[in-house]
């Protein structure tokens, strides 16, 4: 029985890593990075400050990969720096899913 | 003598009832950044006295005091103003007045309390005993580097614009503006010296700062430090430093280095680079001790769980402390003898003795951002 549910554990991990979706300790992590750390300049809602609204109203249109792209890249000539040092490609885009949905409080 | 009897008895309960008079010269708050709420401290016995709710969203809290020290305002990200009593530890009144406001002042005569706001960008002002507004500058650009500089004059810098403004609040109803341009691009923060003489803006789209002289404004900004990274490309800024604080010491100013491991150093009669010291990480706050001997640093993510102690003599670091995680700002007792650091991510605020560097308190707290004395009260450009 601990066996099968352990697999089976497994075996939903496994498919969240294939999907590109950060372990769960990950996660926290994540989130904690984008509040924080991003909110310093978006503020700790996402409401924006020196930089611009992420809250999910604000985000509707935008597309996916370009945001996701600027995450990993930043913006020249802006104050959004680039997170890739810091960041996976599906870090990222994971963070995007986050900001569209609204963070959990 | 029965009037009497009861005249002492009465005085009696009085003075049973009544709490101790106390001063509040050793009072001041941290802001507890994700709870809304702030943390009353004493440095004298180095404790939190008590906490007051309901400050809005304070994940960009700056404070700043009534002249009698009593009163801490409290600006808050999400636009709201805060006016905490320390004695009673409450709320005294509370506005919300714009949508994403970044800071604030208070004039000189301590009447006024100036808001700066990103949306709508401009600069709001309000009658510091009531709250009451008292009158709007709309800036059409986000407000930043707010400080009060004398004659009841607030100083402050248009990031898309890149202007210095001037506000002479003498009749606060009806500010009279003074306009500087071109003074360089995308300036972050600004600050007033502490003889109130000159304003500093760093900027963030070029290697450089603004200075103007506010002895005699009509003469415009200067660009100081002009071109300081020699064209080397900086490096990518996780956070944006903060000029407000004692970055004086002496005849130095010591100044963060935008996108650099570096503290700068400008010298004050000159106006020219005294020196550059090599730093641990990207520096957010520079702040000297009072006696002017060291001046402490913090550091950006991701090297922000380290501070350093600079000494201003030998011009180089001589310390280097743990305190915890995300370290985020630092301030001082008014004499010096202690200072008091937050670590946001390890949920304390730790108390050192400058002399030995020794840890003399550690006060657990819920991601603690800043830290203001009521000493601010009586310092210009605080
Ligand atoms: C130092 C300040 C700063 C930090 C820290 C920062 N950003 Fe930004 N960000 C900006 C600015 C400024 C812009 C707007 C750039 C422009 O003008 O195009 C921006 C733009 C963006 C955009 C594009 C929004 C749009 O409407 O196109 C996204 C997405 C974004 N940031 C996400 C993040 C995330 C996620 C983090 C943390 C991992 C982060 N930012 C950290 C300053 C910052």
């Amino acid at each position: 029985m601990v066996k099968i549910l352990l697999g089976l554990a497994l075996a939903a991990a496994c498919a969240a890593a294939a999907a590109g979706e950060p372990a769960l300790a990950r996660r926290a992590e994540l989130l904690h990075l984008v509040k924080q750390d991003c909110g310093s300049c978006h503020g700790l809602t996402m409401k924006g400050g020196l930089g611009p609204s992420l809250e999910p109203a604000t985000l509707a249109q935008k597309d996916e990969e370009q945001m996701q792209f600027v995450i990993l890249h930043g913006r020249r000539g802006t104050a959004m720096p680039p997170w890739s040092t810091f960041l996976s490609e599906a870090e990222a885009l994971w963070i995007v899913g986050q900001l569209k949905k609204g963070l959990p409080q | 003598m029965r009037r009497l009897a009861i005249a002492a008895l009465a005085l009696l309960q009085a003075a049973c009832a009544a709490p101790e008079p106390r001063g509040t010269g050793d009072l001041g708050l941290v802001v507890e950044r994700a709870a809304g709420r702030v943390m009353l401290i004493e440095t004298s016995g180095r404790t939190a006295r008590a906490r007051v709710e309901g400050l809005g969203d304070l994940s960009h809290a700056a404070a700043v005091f009534s002249r009698d020290g009593r009163y801490a305002y409290v600006f808050g990200r999400d636009g709201g103003l805060t006016k905490v009593d320390l004695l009673l530890a409450k709320i005294d009144k509370r506005v919300i007045q714009a949508g994403n406001s970044i800071g604030g002042a208070i004039s000189q005569d301590g009447r006024v309390v100036a808001v700066a706001n990103y949306q709508p960008g401009g600069v709001r002002l309000f009658d510091a005993a009531t709250l009451e507004p008292l009158a709007e500058v709309p800036t059409g650009s986000k407000v930043v580097g707010i400080a009060d500089a004398p004659g009841n004059r607030f100083v402050f810098s248009l990031f898309e614009k890149g202007e210095i403004w001037i506000v002479d609040a003498s009749d606060p109803r009806q500010p009279a503006v003074q306009k500087i341009a071109d003074i360089g691009r995308q300036p972050y923060d600004g600050f007033v010296t502490p003889n109130g003489r000159y304003y500093l803006a760093g900027l963030f789209g070029e290697d450089g700062l603004a200075l103007v002289d506010l002895w005699n404004p009509t003469a415009g900004a200067r660009r100081v430090l002009d071109g300081y990274g020699r064209g080397q490309e900086p490096l990518p800024v996780y956070k944006m430093p903060h000029l407000r604080g004692w970055a004086v010491a002496g005849r130095y100013i010591f100044l963060p280095a935008i996108g650099r491991h570096e503290v700068l150093v400008l010298d004050s009669v000159t106006w020219t680079e005294a020196a550059r010291i090599a730093v641990h990480g990207q520096p957010v706050f520079a702040v000297a001790q009072p006696g002017a001997r060291r001046v402490w640093v913090n550091f950006a993510f991701p090297d922000n769980g380290v501070v350093q102690v600079i000494d201003v003599a030998a011009m180089k670091v001589v310390k280097e402390l743990k305190p915890g995680r995300a370290v985020l700002h630092m301030e001082f007792t008014p004499r010096g003898e202690q200072a008091w650091v937050s670590s946001r991510d390890d949920g304390a605020v730790v108390v050192y003795d400058t002399a030995s560097f020794a840890e003399r308190a550690r006060l657990p707290a819920e991601s603690p951002s800043g830290i203001f004395l009521t000493s601010r009260a009586a310092m210009t450009g605080f």
